[in-house]
């Protein structure tokens, strides 16, 4: 490695420790400069500490970002100690609390934190460790280019620096003073590690919680206390948003235990605080045994007539209105709206065979096992929060609002969080517990919702409605292509997918690689129903119908599907988007031509009532193509034998023991959405617990096999792509057991159930 | 009123409501809280405890009922934490958000305490009530497995403040 040039800009803070440790503290505005994830929040960037080196000889390093599964406490971390060159074994993983301006964006969100942090970690770590070198070379007078680092667990610091001509040696501990009086190099500048000399990224790595989740330790949010806390409840209307018309409030101050019990106004929007009666006493059990005499009056609402037999009904009126025009007009300002060629006219022409089929899928929650929950205490003017929320930026600005605080009297400490899958994007829960410890100010509380709460006031993957037309020609190539999709939303205004603003039929497979495309919805108004973003959102829907129905195109073509989609993903017919950022053929092609590979795909005699699916997805910038085997007794009884998964998330797999961890998860996930539904009658949620909108279990779930494709691309995330393309396979799997297509969800609508 | 519980070995006198779920005496009178709260019927697992040996649900277990029967819970499951269910849990590094994991290694532990040797359907019968969101049923599987076989090692391992100690 070369000496890389010096600047002071780079670094805000350089703090030597009493006893001989150090703080290194980063520019977050330098860190994450032209690569998104930059700061946010009040006060402008200002420093952050990543790395400290403890006097006892221990590395700290921040993990920046919320943890709720998907592994980033310890990969992040594990990115800074490759480059940084200290032995894994010496790290101590420290959570970072809510602060934008310090880290730059913290969230658990749409698979952002590997791309948005790669190179940032990877500088952090190499910067800190130029700067070792840096005073070795200053300490020995020995030109910087003749010094080594070498991991080592004994060292102070967790590694030492040598020179290998005079036999020196010093540990990072040892440089430290020295190296916080030094010039520090420039972020852009520092020379970064050849993939081949990593020794942490891409090995197994255990999480650095798992020792204390395995032993029971009080380490998620819904474990935390503090003293003389006190534990609420809050009870909402069953239609989302009603206002409470009379509660007998003065009852229940009276049951044991119970503290205070009031109305909340609440508003209207319904991410943040709704209308609703709190309870709160010195236990959570006493709080949640008073709501049980509650009695709550609501008040009339605008959309408690709303149901999904409804929805169902109406979009059957705008789909079917719509396919019967030989092409749709889009409304003014639509923008997710595509067009290529001419489908009608594809479809006229003569020996070609032409498929139509509706398609639905569900609301579905997200339910995290860990119910919502939120600490809080408003004290002299400061609200400090303890939430197990993925998004904590906009955590601060629901609970300034719902304080009347501004953000910068407010501490939001992120805790680990049982699961997320989005749920915990929307910072309802904090916007209660903020406006709960209002009233209750100063006594700290905590707000713990019940299960029967969470399934009541989710943010429900969206339902959708897809009215489907397509035609092969002769020689069996697809040639034209048709959805109008009918959805939910304001009747005007930019979000015409409720709840997955962020995909859509213009950019979705066979976009582009058909040449006779169009791509139209309808909106069925304004929903009385909170929507939210669900593990791979827009794809964990539009793969269940998009592939489902490429697959029946195969099958109307004669041609196995697995070829006919290696067919059409050979033929690009259009160029791609200018912006770029978009879909790459040749990465799925390879992890298909993988997959079919591991599946053994065609190759094997499979018996009466087994069969294999296949189907793939880009989600979130991974490419995965994903094969099912599926068996379907006479009785309907479904059971998954295994899934084969083909991935290619980039040049590394960061932490390949997480990473398969994670696909095998996102499998079965997705199986276990397959039957799943929240219904929707009389403007209320339907299903209450685990019991009426059952999970999968151990014995549903198959084994799943993972194997990757490495492509020269940067690393991408990995919490959602590989979820999506496994509601097809299974699909497509148990039509060619059966013969049966299953075009809506729940599975069980159509009679099956778990073998 | 009083009820004087034998909690992993230790008689523990509580004075709380007869009908108190045993779950949230533990947890929020006892302050152990490696016991979780899923769902509050049953259905999840997440609360499981042993009751003399066997794998019950704390969450829909009276406290009245528990008389001065063997509790364990997950903290009391190890002297060390070095249950080999432990020990396998880490060495395959089953958790992803690990809410559920306490309530699985204590059904599994109550699985591997009569049945030693158990089969993949041995297994689905024991661990079908512990639901795991995040789907590392893979993993579990293999780790009860890995119990009944015995321990290796071969990942890297770093640690989390709060969690060594």
């Amino acid at each position: 490695m070369t000496k890389a040039p010096v600047t002071r800009r780079s670094f805000i803070k350089i703090t030597a420790l009493a006893g001989g440790g150090m703080v290194v503290a980063f520019n977050v505005d330098d860190l994450f400069a032209q690569r998104g994830g930059g700061p946010g929040g009040p006060g402008g960037p200002q420093a952050m500490a990543f790395v400290k080196f403890t006097p006892e000889g221990k590395v700290i390093i921040v993990g920046k970002n919320p943890e709720v599964g998907q592994g980033v406490k310890t990969e992040l971390p594990m990115i800074i100690a490759d480059e940084l060159d200290v032995d894994w074994r010496s790290v101590v993983v420290e959570q970072a609390d809510a602060d934008q301006a310090k880290y730059g964006q913290q969230l658990a969100a749409g698979s952002f934190t590997t791309p948005q942090n790669w190179t940032p970690m990877r500088q952090v770590g190499a910067a800190v460790r130029q700067m070792f070198i840096a005073a070795a070379a200053a300490r020995w007078n020995v030109p910087a280019t003749e010094l080594t680092t070498t991991p080592d667990v004994t060292a102070q610091g967790g590694a030492r620096v040598q020179h290998a001509a005079s036999k020196r040696t010093a540990s990072y501990l040892e440089l430290a003073g020295e190296a916080a009086k030094l010039p520090v190099p420039a972020l852009a500048t520092v020379p970064l590690k050849d993939p081949k000399d990593y020794k942490i990224i891409g090995k197994p790595t255990a999480g650095v919680d798992t020792p204390a989740v395995v032993t029971g330790k009080p380490i998620f949010s819904i474990d935390f206390t503090l003293p003389g806390m006190l534990y609420a409840v809050y009870q909402k209307a069953p239609v989302f948003g009603a206002k409470v018309a009379t509660a007998n409030v003065d009852e229940i101050k009276k049951l044991p235990g119970v503290k205070d019990a009031f109305v909340l106004e609440g508003g209207t929007d319904l991410t943040t605080l709704l209308p609703g009666v709190a309870i709160v006493a010195d236990s959570w059990y006493q709080a949640n045994q008073a709501r049980k005499q509650l009695k709550v009056t609501w008040a009339d609402h605008p959309t408690k007539a709303q149901s999904s037999a409804g929805f169902q009904a109406k979009a059957d009126e705008l789909g079917k209105a719509a396919l019967a025009q030989p092409q749709g007009q889009a409304p003014q300002g639509a923008t997710g709206w595509r067009k290529d060629g001419d489908v009608a006219a594809a479809l006229a022409q003569p020996g070609v065979k032409t498929v139509e089929a509706n398609y639905m899928y569900p609301f579905i929650p997200h339910a995290p096992l860990e119910p919502e929950n939120c600490a809080a205490q408003l004290k002299d003017g400061k609200l400090e929060l303890w939430a197990p929320t993925q998004m904590p930026g906009p955590a601060l600005g629901v609970a300034a609002n719902a304080s009347g605080l501004p953000q910068t009297a407010i501490t939001l400490h992120i805790m680990k969080t049982g699961g997320g899958f989005g749920r915990r994007l929307t910072n309802d829960f904090v916007a209660e517990a903020t406006a709960i410890a209002k009233q209750m100010s100063p006594t700290p509380i905590k707000l713990l919702w019940t299960r029967e709460d969470d399934m009541a006031h989710e943010f429900y993957r969206p339902a959708g409605y897809h009215y489907m037309k397509g035609g092969v020609d002769a020689n069996g190539k697809l040639i034209a292509w048709r959805d109008h999709h009918v959805t939910f939303g304001p009747p005007s205004g930019p979000q015409r997918y409720a709840g997955f603003a962020n995909i859509n039929g213009a950019q979705e497979f066979p976009a582009r690689f058909v040449q006779n495309y169009e791509f139209g919805d309808s909106i069925i108004g304004a929903l009385g129903v909170p929507v939210g973003a669900l593990r791979a959102p827009g794809s964990n829907a539009f793969s269940f119908v998009f592939q489902s129905f490429l697959d029946e195109l195969a099958h109307a073509a004669g041609k196995d599907p697995m070829q006919f989609k290696l067919d059409v993903l050979a033929n690009e017919a259009y160029p791609p988007p200018q912006q770029g950022g978009g879909f790459n053929a040749q990465r799925m092609i390879g992890v298909m031509k993988l997959v079919a590979e591991k599946s053994e795909w065609g190759k094997k005699k499979l018996p009466k009532g087994t069969a294999m699916g296949v189907a793939f997805q880009f989600s979130h910038q991974g490419y995965f193509a994903e094969v099912a085997q599926v068996t379907v007794d006479a009785q309907k009884r479904i059971k998954v034998d295994k899934v084969w998964v083909a991935g290619d998330i980039g040049s590394q797999v960061i932490n390949p023991l997480h990473a398969e961890n994670l696909v095998q998860g996102g499998v079965v996930d997705g199986i276990s959405h397959m039957f799943q539904e929240i219904t929707i009658v009389d403007g209320a949620a339907v299903q209450t617990n685990f019991n009426n909108n059952p999970l999968i279990r151990m014995s549903q779930a198959p084994p799943v096999e993972a194997h990757w494709v490495k492509s020269n691309n940067n690393p991408t995330g990995l919490g959602e792509p590989s979820l999506p393309p496994v509601l097809p396979a299974v699909a497509n799997a148990i039509f060619a057991a059966t013969g049966t297509r299953v075009r809506s969800m729940p599975l069980s609508k159509h009679g099956f159930r778990w073998a | 009123m009083p009820f004087t519980l034998n909690v992993n070995g230790k008689a523990t006198t509580v004075d709380v409501p007869g009908d108190m779920p045993l779950l949230w005496v533990l947890r929020d009178v006892l302050s152990l809280k490696g016991t979780k709260f899923g769902c509050g019927i049953g259905a999840c697992g997440a609360c499981t405890v042993h009751l003399r040996g066997r794998a019950v649900r704390s969450c829909s277990t009276p406290v009245s009922t528990v008389g001065n029967a063997a509790i364990t819970t997950i903290e009391g499951l190890s002297a060390n934490g070095n249950h080999p269910l432990q020990i396998a849990w880490q060495q395959l590094d089953v958790p992803q958000c690990g809410y559920c994991q306490s309530g699985q290694i204590m059904s599994a532990a109550a699985l591997l305490a009569t049945n030693p040797k158990p089969s993949d359907a041995d297994i689905n019968r024991a661990m079908d009530g512990n639901l795991c969101r995040c789907g590392t049923y893979v993993r579990i599987r293999a780790a009860i497995h890995q119990a009944a076989r015995g321990p290796v090692r071969d990942t890297q391992t770093a640690s989390a403040r709060g969690a060594a100690e």
